[in-house]
């Protein structure tokens, strides 16, 4: 029994990478071999040329890391968290860039709060902003938004967003699919311990609005149809099929696929 | 600079909390001294010339030395496991022997600052000489790195406070109340004093005492030889679970 089997991605330079996947897919496992938190029985795992057992001191420097679970250390506050961090990378004197990424991610006011003393979407924060007191060229984000309200979402993805436009390369896991289809240009979809999809965003749903739609029909005396239609190449002739019906049609509403259901397709079949 | 980042952060959180880490320890061993040197001053047989409570003093530094430097590398590991933020020190360039050696630095400041406490309070109580202090430094050193290491070997095997405690009160805790802190082992029967040589806390003790009236229950020496095997031995078993990543990283 493997939690992994057979994964093989290069991930580019400044990309906005996303990997997705059902529960116990494997997402996790993945990221914690990149980040030498578990270790893989086969194969290598390099971060920007540097292997992460070989060369780990390199690959760590290079990655930065926000945690699924919401952990802190009870005995410091925020500040004190995020220059320990500073310093396990070995960066002195990191004041500057810490109150910068406090201040994108609205943690100025608590700088100085215990982390017992904060809500889940505040720990939520320093745990984003301790991944990235180090400036790493890699960011990994294994379901940053999980239990982030909504303006903390959209202050963090605005941040994120610029990383990603400086240079940075961020991998992204998450359960918002609509996360995922709005900000990754590349996706990877994981079911099992296997790669099951590995294409462009844009890519994935063409493929799937060309296999499979929905039409949504509205006739004149105001009846509504819902077509299941095996790609667009099939809405002529159901068309064709409903006006033989004698259905005068006044309006016709194509379904616009989104990953939802790209994904639900890929890791149900 | 990792290094020094995880000992200061080790050393921070003991001091956030200096209550619980240095004063209560520092009372319990006072309570011990007033206790048993009220009760067996002048009733037991120690060192010629020198008083039981002054002998009791030393016996007392060293064994809040050995068990705060034990307790601080355990419990912060225990604790950082447990709660998940040992994440944070795995996910960063920190090597195993800089992981070590930062947890066994910061054990061994507790237990000098414990050992210290319990020193400077019992020296106004009771009358004391220090007239080898060297060894007695050489001793409280490298007996609270062991039990740093100790702690740190501990906190990497056990997965929950039950089993930490259980090796805190089923081994460290008997082998220093029997390694001759409340006596001299030349008060015993010839099977407990054969016993005796066997609890590597006992050199500790002893040693250390040596440094406070130039004369001990064996020679200072080979004592200090058997704690340096001892740390050498746990040192090594610690640093090969690091790097395996044992019970730390999947």
């Amino acid at each position: 029994m493997h939690a992994l089997s057979g994964v093989s991605l290069a991930i580019a330079q400044g990309e906005f990478f996303g990997l997705l996947g059902p529960n116990g897919a494997g997402k996790t496992t993945l990221i914690n071999v990149i980040a030498g938190l578990a270790r893989a029985d086969g194969g290598s795992v390099s971060v920007m040329g540097a292997d992460v057992v070989a060369d780990y001191r390199r690959a760590r420097r290079m990655l930065g890391v926000v945690p699924q679970e919401l952990v802190f250390d009870p005995f410091f506050t925020v500040r004190e968290t995020l220059r320990i961090q500073s310093g396990y990378f070995g960066i002195r004197g990191n004041d500057d860039w810490i109150d910068e990424v406090m201040q994108h991610l609205d943690l100025s006011a608590k700088a100085d709060a215990n982390m017992r003393s904060l809500s889940g979407g505040m720990k939520r924060r320093v745990l984003i902003a301790q991944a990235l007191v180090h400036k790493p060229p890699v960011i990994v984000l294994d379901e940053p938004t999980a239990g982030v309200d909504v303006e903390l979402r959209q202050g963090l993805w605005q941040f994120v967003r610029r990383l990603n436009g400086d240079g940075h390369t961020i991998v992204l896991t998450t359960h918002y699919l609509e996360e995922a289809e709005l900000h990754c240009s590349r996706i990877a979809m994981l079911k099992a311990g296997r790669v099951v999809a590995l294409d462009s965003t844009r890519n994935l749903l063409a493929g799937f609005a060309g296999s499979r739609t929905t039409a949504r029909v509205v006739a004149r005396d105001g009846a509504q149809f819902t077509l299941e239609l095996q790609g667009y190449g099939q809405l002529e002739s159901e068309l064709a099929r409903l006006r033989a019906q004698g259905v005068e049609i006044a309006d016709i509403e194509l379904e616009r696929p989104d990953l939802e259901q790209v994904f639900l397709q890929l890791t149900r079949s | 600079m990792s290094f020094w980042t995880l000992f200061a952060k080790e050393l921070l959180r003991f001091v956030k909390v200096s209550v619980q880490t240095v004063a209560a320890p520092v009372l319990t061993a006072l309570l011990y001294l007033v206790i048993f040197g009220q009760v067996l001053e002048g009733r037991m047989q120690v060192f010629d010339g020198v008083r039981y409570t002054s002998f009791l003093v030393p016996g007392l530094v060293m064994m809040s030395v050995l068990q705060n430097a034990f307790a601080n590398s355990s419990s912060s590991l225990i604790q950082s496991k447990i709660t998940g933020n040992i994440v944070f020190i795995l996910l960063a360039p920190i090597s195993y022997a800089e992981f070590f050696w930062a947890y066994v630095a910061a054990s061994v400041a507790r237990g000098l600052a414990v050992g210290a406490g319990v020193l400077a309070v019992a020296a106004g109580l009771v009358e004391l000489r220090l007239e080898a202090p060297l060894w007695a430094l050489a001793f409280a050193l490298l007996g609270a790195a062991l039990l740093g290491a100790l702690g740190v070997l501990a906190g990497i095997i056990s997965e929950k406070i039950d089993q930490l405690a259980a090796f805190q009160n089923f081994v460290i805790l008997p082998l220093t109340m029997l390694s001759g802190v409340f006596y001299s082992i030349h008060s015993l029967p010839g099977f407990w004093r054969g016993v005796s040589h066997l609890n590597p806390f006992f050199y500790m003790i002893d040693g250390f005492r040596y440094g406070f009236f130039a004369s001990s229950d064996f020679p200072p020496g080979v004592s200090l030889a058997v704690v340096a095997v001892a740390f050498g031995a746990v040192a090594s078993v610690c640093l090969l679970l690091l790097k395996s990543g044992y019970k730390l990283r999947t």
